[in-house]
């Protein structure tokens, strides 16, 4: 068992709330989470609809081991079209809201329509409403979060919502739960907003009665987590320094993509990087990091609690960002900091902070400033459209003001809203756009990190490193070390890396879980929960399945071979310093190889063998 | 001799001598010194080790005892860290 059985679909069109049960044909192929619900997805909607249409469906969807004993358990995704990528979007978070999910009794919410007003929807396990949300529309994520608490009279509520980036219009606003959370790229929340959903709130007292064999379960769940707590990485390295640590690692072998990916290394990395976050300040004497925290369920609590310096002149006059809050990850303070030159970590912090109570990617933030300064430098942009500001690279003031004028959505804000593709085109320079398939690039130079070129290039959701993250081995020696300059074997270790990962996606686990632990650590788990045999080895099919549905997906929606490229600038640019100097990213060394490895054609369709190999219909 | 530029990061900081900048301390050692006779001098661990790097790139287990520092050598520690 272990799935909950029970989906919930929301007509918000005609403000209806259904009962299903799980297809569990389904869920033997596709296992639950991103793989069950993207198959679910590609069912239902034609792939060619405009994302911010009323046809097209969001998914909230847990995977079987969701809010179970099993350690990093809290996770859940959100899957639908994604109106930055044209792509698939598949956005997974933690926090502890995907567990209440399962705990009231459910495996999923499908959205479909429009609701003609906003609402919210509210779960308290098997009574479910759609309610009035017009007095929160208009209002942050974090507003929304304690509106509804309050007037739900129970603290234990989890909430998931959209901010007013979202509301504007921002094409890459986040859905953010439990505050500090976010199911946050490609755009679902912009997609949530177009449906007139402000938020779901859920509220479960079943907890979860359905594990198939409990004793089987909870010997591979101690098992496992005997393996993270062993683990150098997972039982010190993430608790202790985040995943911020890599900021000094990227950046000293030559890799970390400065000011819109012109450099390879950033002068200021230190200044923003993970061990900055514990040097006291001279203000107060009180570091960046308060403490670390946990999602769910998970025994490793990589994630950050930071404060801003009362001092700085981000938050000056504005005691309501004085407190602790979710502080920075690697991806976002590097889009944030050496992507836009900047080297404040107050003013990263900060950002962040916004980012999470208005509910946006950090990550295509940055790119997208990153590239509008690029355009402001050689004047393709002038004050006139940017509200008579200047954009420099390095200005933490322009870092600040661009964050705060996203947020109100107006002016220069609606232009950095559209992500940095549609605003270099909109602007005449596509090329000085860093994204694959229309999203941003995250922190690793495929110049430096050969195999990473090939994961952003092939990535189902455009640019990302959670499809494919090679740099594990290329960097870091997880499993084995691989030279990152080198292209021969990247091709099979780049789709080693998609499939295992679609699996681990579609479990309900955290993917920082696997710095520890291998299919073969989850098959057992997966095995104890639920019906049917799990091995490894179908744990592993069953991602190269997912993979493939996925592909499927996106050449249904318009996409061809010709959008498994990356930008000039990677390409034909070298890198000016580092182990990757003279180098730019070999990626038609890599690509045909990778497709035959897929079983695809040359022109990457899965053949008609590869199809019938993984079931596909 | 030969003088070499050495860092350490993430819990390995704690090795640095006091008044060391930016995770950094300049070294001097004999010729033919190996990466653990520097890491040695500092009374790294050699376990705790995990990423060494040269001059941005990795050095694999077995050329830590034997590969001799070069003069202007930047080496940089971590001990096993991850991110994402
Ligand atoms: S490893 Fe980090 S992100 Fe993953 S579940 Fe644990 S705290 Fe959350």
């Amino acid at each position: 068992m272990s799935w909950a059985g029970k989906i919930l679909r929301v007509n918000l069109t005609q403000g209806t709330c259904t009962v299903e049960a799980l297809n569990r044909q389904w869920a033997q192929e596709y296992l639950g989470q991103r793989g069950l619900a993207t198959k679910y997805l590609s069912e239902e909607i034609d792939h060619r609809v405009d994302p911010l249409s009323p046809e097209n469906k969001m998914i909230m969807t847990t995977g079987p081991l969701t809010g179970t004993m099993a350690s990093t358990s809290g996770r859940y995704s959100v899957v639908t079209k994604g109106p930055l990528t044209n792509c698939v979007a598949c956005s997974n978070s933690g926090g502890f809201f995907g567990a209440e999910m399962d705990f009231a009794g459910w495996d999923m919410f499908i959205f479909e329509g429009k609701s003609p007003k906003p609402v919210y929807l509210s779960v308290m396990n098997d009574i479910v409403e759609l309610l009035s949300a017009e007095e929160i529309w208009g209002t942050s994520v974090w507003h929304t979060d304690e509106w509804l608490h309050a007037k739900h009279q129970d603290p234990m509520v989890r909430v998931a919502a959209v901010g007013r980036a979202a509301e504007a219009g921002c094409l890459y606003a986040a859905i953010v739960n439990d505050q500090h959370r976010a199911a946050g790229r490609s755009g679902v929340g912009t997609v949530m907003a177009s449906k007139n959903l402000k938020a779901v709130l859920v509220r479960g007292t079943k907890g979860i009665d359905n594990v198939k064999d409990p004793a089987k379960f909870m010997n591979a769940v101690n098992a496992g987590k005997k393996v993270l707590a062993d683990n150098a990485v997972t039982g010190q390295g993430l608790p202790t320094y985040g995943t911020q640590v890599l900021m000094n690692v990227i950046n000293e072998i030559g890799a970390l993509p400065t000011r819109n990916m012109r450099e390879v290394q950033f002068e200021g990395a230190q200044s923003v990087s993970g061990e900055a976050m514990h040097e006291k300040r001279a203000s107060d004497g009180k570091p960046n990091l308060t403490s670390n925290a946990g999602c769910f369920g998970c025994t490793i609590a990589c994630g950050r609690i930071s404060t801003v310096d009362k001092g700085h002149f981000s938050v000056e006059n504005k005691p309501d960002y004085w407190g602790s809050s979710g502080g920075l990850e690697y991806e976002a303070a590097w889009a944030l900091g050496p992507d836009t030159g900047v080297d404040d970590l107050d003013a990263l912090t900060y950002t962040n902070f916004l980012c999470n109570e208005d509910g946006f990617d950090p990550i295509t933030f940055g790119g997208t400033l990153a590239a509008a300064i690029e355009l402001f430098n050689m004047g393709a942009l002038t004050t006139e459209q940017t509200d008579g500001r200047e954009l420099n690279f390095g200005s933490a003031e322009t870092l600040v003001w661009a964050v705060e004028a996203l947020v109100k959505g107006e002016g220069f804000g609606k232009d950095l809203g559209l992500g940095s593709k549609r605003l270099c085109e909109k602007y005449g320079h596509p090329e000085l756009s860093m994204t694959v398939k229309g999203q941003e690039f995250p922190a690793y130079d495929p110049r430096g990190i050969q195999g990473m070129g090939l994961a952003y290039a092939t990535s189902n959701r455009g640019a990302c490193h959670l499809r494919g993250y090679t740099v594990a081995s290329e960097v870091l020696g997880i499993p084995e070390k691989t030279d990152p300059l080198e292209t021969e074997g990247k091709a099979g270790l780049v789709k080693a890396f998609q499939d295992a990962t679609a699996a681990v996606d579609s479990s309900g686990l955290c993917l920082f879980s696997t710095f520890a632990w291998s299919l073969e650590d989850i098959a057992p788990q997966v095995d104890g929960a639920c019906e049917g045999d799990w091995t490894a080895e179908r744990m592993l099919e069953l991602g190269e399945r997912v993979w493939n549905m996925e592909r499927d997906f996106n050449m249904r929606a318009g996409l061809t071979a010709a959008d498994d490229t990356l930008p000039k600038r990677l390409l034909k640019e070298a890198a000016k310093t580092g182990p990757a100097l003279g180098c730019v990213n070999d990626l038609d060394k890599m690509l045909p190889e990778y497709y035959e490895l897929r079983g695809w054609t040359s022109d990457g369709v899965p053949t008609e063998s590869t199809r019938q190999r993984l079931g596909l219909s | 001799m030969v003088t070499v530029e050495f860092k350490l990061f993430a819990t390995l900081m704690e090795y640095l001598p006091a008044g060391a900048q930016d995770h950094s301390v300049r070294v001097e050692l004999s010729e033919g010194a190996t990466i653990f006779d520097l890491m040695d001098k500092y009374r790294v661990p050699r376990t705790q080790a995990h990423l060494v790097v040269r001059n941005g790139i990795f050095v694999p287990p077995s050329q830590r005892k034997t590969y001799p520092l070069q003069d202007g050598d930047v080496i940089a520690l971590w001990p096993p860290v991850a991110g994402g």
